[in-house]
């Protein structure tokens, strides 16, 4: 494999990896939030115990988060030196941002949210859980931007191959962001929702039938099914978008070969890029006409459209695009199906005790659903983008630096060692940390939170 | 924008003046808990699990320094981003595998099954010698002008060791103002032990570097500079004798002088990062390139200049709230 392709696999292990754990901190940090002030107003120890357990997964995802955000960083220089020397005086402004607004802030007051519960005032530890919510959220919102400005830049001009920026309002709004950023936001609260929901189902499978198991169970399935439509309308708004903008993507999402109406909505096939045709195609007549465009007449674009006059392929490669999406709307499909028929078996009176064994099973194993569709969806719009690596303006092979092939393939084995060990270590963590809670073996919780002498020392790290 | 006379001359010496800030704040801060990582196999159980609530509260935010000073080299000079980073491609995977195990570790030698807890202690330490090693490293092939000759290597292995060992040194000095007791006793021969690393590296890259550079020779050996900044090494020297005196006497029985230690180490890496500075200015690629030839546009580096003039104050303001908060001698880690 040439030094190119290496190097697309290492940054996109190395990205998938690391987005894992802020798709988790983004959402978690405002949820932790919330359990403070329900404890706050309530005073009840449930809402405390909750905060004490979802505290411990934030701290463990934040520090996975925070080192292989680092390997991001430095990425750009060793791997992709010519990124920032094109596009360096738009990008290098939003990644500032991102570090002075945002990575200091959840870095320092995380100290204090997770070990100052009594050595600060009340309000002090619940400010402190405020502006780590508050850090990630910003975090997310200036990669968010420098990502979409990637794909449908704006705001800028080219001065000898090199983009300066005139408006930098046109930059930070251009044209996806806001449709990107919700998106992926919602994204992140359906991943906790899953999440929570998935581990305290486990929980009480695992005979656990404590206030904060029933707690953390309605509340992830609730937050769930809530969201779930919200984030499928926003999808579907975000793709409208993509239409607009980079016609070339949708065309390969949906696999339309040529410009034309009446396109079917193709739930299966096996995109064959050499013949430039599908082949095994089941597909719902008029479904694509009728998504994109709102009437079966409606003119869809095709990849055949984007293809230079020599025969080399100005659009994505196809079926990596076309799984992938299928992937991530097929996971959607299937959290709005179980988490309303848990918020409907919950309904009335009937709480945690109306879910019946294999819906609680369910939920447990769609714990991490919300990683594959999100990683699924990060595939399809950043494959999507190829082979661009900003939009019309630097193609991602112009961008890699010339480091010898053998010396990517070895690094890039080393990172993804690590990857898969971390990634079993932190799975099994969090099965470890719900087990332990199920066998009940850190309830205890504090009398008066103010008062350190009279807290139970309930949770220590270094147990 | 027009304020201090030509945009293109004043803001890269500002964003260097910033980069050089972010990286000596990076190389004291992570430096101490890097140095504590380093000290673990000296340490019994209990005392690591001191070790480790020493810094808890504190590596998260300080390791936002190196992607600070990384970011404004990435975005203020992003040519010699490019040319320095795939010069220094294997130290730095080095360094991001080191970082990824001891940020890692850290949480995971609590929160996996106690049969775990050991491996993570491994991995912990582990990762804090692969990261204080490659950065030792990269300094000293940074130093030689980026060369892979065998010299070269020979004497970037040299400055690896030296920074590891200085690391511990400003680790183990860390630890005798956060603990008390046989910990601490300890922490002061340790320090004792690692001071000659500190020692040693200064003694390389002030050697080494004007021996290569005619230019930097010139600097330093031609009058009346040789005079001018002679108090340079006078102090350190004078430093360094303080610290041999004093932790010969530490710890006090009032506990009093406990902070000396890590101010003086500070001090030392105060005064050996101006040294360098002052070596390598105008060039941030050395004897290649300039801050002002790899400087990005100006309007680019005044919107950045504007926000860091902002927030820059602010982060100052909580990071010292996080440390008055955990003042005084590390406890046990709680979370409540």
């Amino acid at each position: 494999m040439d030094t190119l392709l290496l190097s697309r696999i290492q940054f996109g292990a190395n990205i998938s990896f690391h987005i894992l754990f802020p798709t988790i901190t983004i959402a978690l940090g405002w949820v932790l939030l919330f359990f403070k002030l329900r404890y706050n107003a309530t005073g009840e120890a449930r809402w405390m115990a909750a905060y004490r357990f979802w505290v411990k997964v934030f701290a463990l995802s934040f520090a996975m988060g925070v080192v292989s955000g680092i390997t991001m960083s430095f990425q750009f220089g060793t791997n992709w030196p010519g990124f920032m020397q094109t596009v360096g005086n738009i990008a290098g402004p939003l990644l500032a941002y991102e570090v002075l607004t945002a990575f200091f802030l959840e870095a320092a007051f995380l100290g204090i949210m997770l070990f100052g519960f009594s050595r600060v005032p009340g309000w002090l530890h619940t400010l402190a859980t405020f502006l780590v919510a508050f850090g990630t959220t910003m975090s997310a919102f200036w990669i968010l931007v420098l990502n979409s400005w990637m794909q449908t830049p704006a705001g800028f001009e080219m001065r000898d191959g090199v983009a300066h920026a005139t408006d930098w309002w046109a930059i930070v709004f251009n044209p996806s962001m806001p449709y990107r950023l919700t998106h992926m936001l919602i994204a992140s609260g359906l991943t906790v929702a899953f999440l929570i929901a998935g581990l305290s189902a486990l929980r009480w499978l695992w005979g656990d039938r404590g206030a904060e198991v029933r707690t953390t169970l309605r509340f992830g399935v609730w937050m769930g099914a809530l969201l779930i439509p919200v984030q499928i309308a926003v999808g579907d708004m975000h793709g409208h978008n993509t239409l607009e903008h980079q016609p070339q993507k949708v065309a390969a999402m949906e696999a339309n070969w040529e410009t034309r109406p009446n396109v079917p909505l193709v739930l299966f096939a096996l995109p064959d890029e050499a013949a430039r045709e599908n082949r095994f195609e089941i597909g719902i007549p008029n479904g694509a006409s009728l998504i994109l465009k709102w009437s079966p007449e409606g003119v869809v674009p095709g990849l055949n459209d984007f293809v230079a006059e020599d025969g080399t392929p100005l659009h994505p490669p196809v079926a990596p695009v076309f799984f992938s999406f299928r992937v991530m709307v097929g996971i959607g499909v299937l959290m709005l199906a179980l988490s309303w028929a848990g918020a409907w078996l919950m309904r009335g009176g009937r709480g945690v005790e109306g879910l019946p064994r294999p819906v609680l099973w369910g939920f447990a194993g769609m714990a991490f659903s919300g990683w594959v569709a999100v990683l699924a969806g990060w595939y399809t719009t950043e494959i999507g983008r190829q082979p661009w690596l900003v939009s019309g303006i630097l193609r991602t092979d112009q961008a890699v630096a010339a480091v010898p092939a053998p010396m990517v393939a070895g690094t890039l084995a080393a990172y993804l060692a690590v990857y898969a060990v971390l990634l079993l270590a932190y799975l099994g963590a969090l099965t470890y940390l719900a087990r332990k809670a199920a066998r009940g073996e850190e309830v205890a919780t504090p009398e008066t939170p103010l008062a350190p002498e009279a807290t139970v020392r309930a949770i220590q790290p270094a147990e | 924008m027009d304020l201090f006379g030509d945009p293109a001359h004043w803001l890269p010496l500002a964003f260097a003046a910033l980069m050089g800030l972010s990286i000596l704040v990076y190389v004291v801060l992570d430096g101490f808990d890097l140095g504590v990582g380093i000290l673990f196999p000296f340490a019994d159980k209990a005392e690591k699990d001191r070790m480790v609530a020493s810094i808890g509260p504190f590596w998260d935010a300080n390791e936002t320094w190196l992607v600070m000073a990384i970011g404004l080299l990435l975005v203020a000079f992003p040519a010699a981003h490019g040319a320095i980073l795939t010069a220094l491609y294997l130290p730095v995977a080095v360094m991001l595998v080191g970082l990824i195990l001891r940020g890692v570790a850290f949480e995971f030698r609590v929160k996996a099954p106690l049969r775990h807890k050991r491996a993570w202690d491994g991995a912990f330490f582990a990762g804090s010698l692969m990261t204080a090693l490659a950065q030792g490293f990269m300094l000293g092939l940074y130093v030689l002008g980026l060369d892979y000759t065998p010299a070269h290597v020979a004497f970037a292995f040299l400055t690896a060791g030296a920074l590891a060992v200085a690391y511990s040194f400003i680790g183990a000095t860390w630890l005798i103002l956060k603990t008390d007791g046989a910990l601490q006793r300890k922490a002061v021969s340790w320090a004792r032990g690692g001071i000659w690393g500190m020692v040693l590296g200064l003694v390389a890259i002030s050697a080494a570097s004007p021996l290569v550079s005619p230019r930097i020779w010139d600097k330093w050996f031609s009058v009346p500079e040789v005079f001018l900044l002679a108090p340079l090494p006078m102090m350190s020297a004078a430093l360094i004798a303080l610290l041999w005196i004093g932790l010969r006497r530490l710890p006090a029985r009032d506990d009093s002088f406990a902070w000396f230690p890590f101010a003086a180490g500070t001090a030392l890496f105060v005064l050996a990062f101006f040294g360098l500075a002052y070596s390598f200015y105008p060039y941030v690629v050395p004897e290649r390139l300039t801050i002002f030839e790899a400087a990005s546009a100006p309007e680019s580096l005044f919107i950045i200049l504007l926000g860091a003039a902002v927030v820059m104050p602010v982060i100052a303001g909580y990071s010292i709230l996080a440390y008055t908060v955990f003042r005084g001698k590390a406890t046990d880690l709680r979370y409540d």
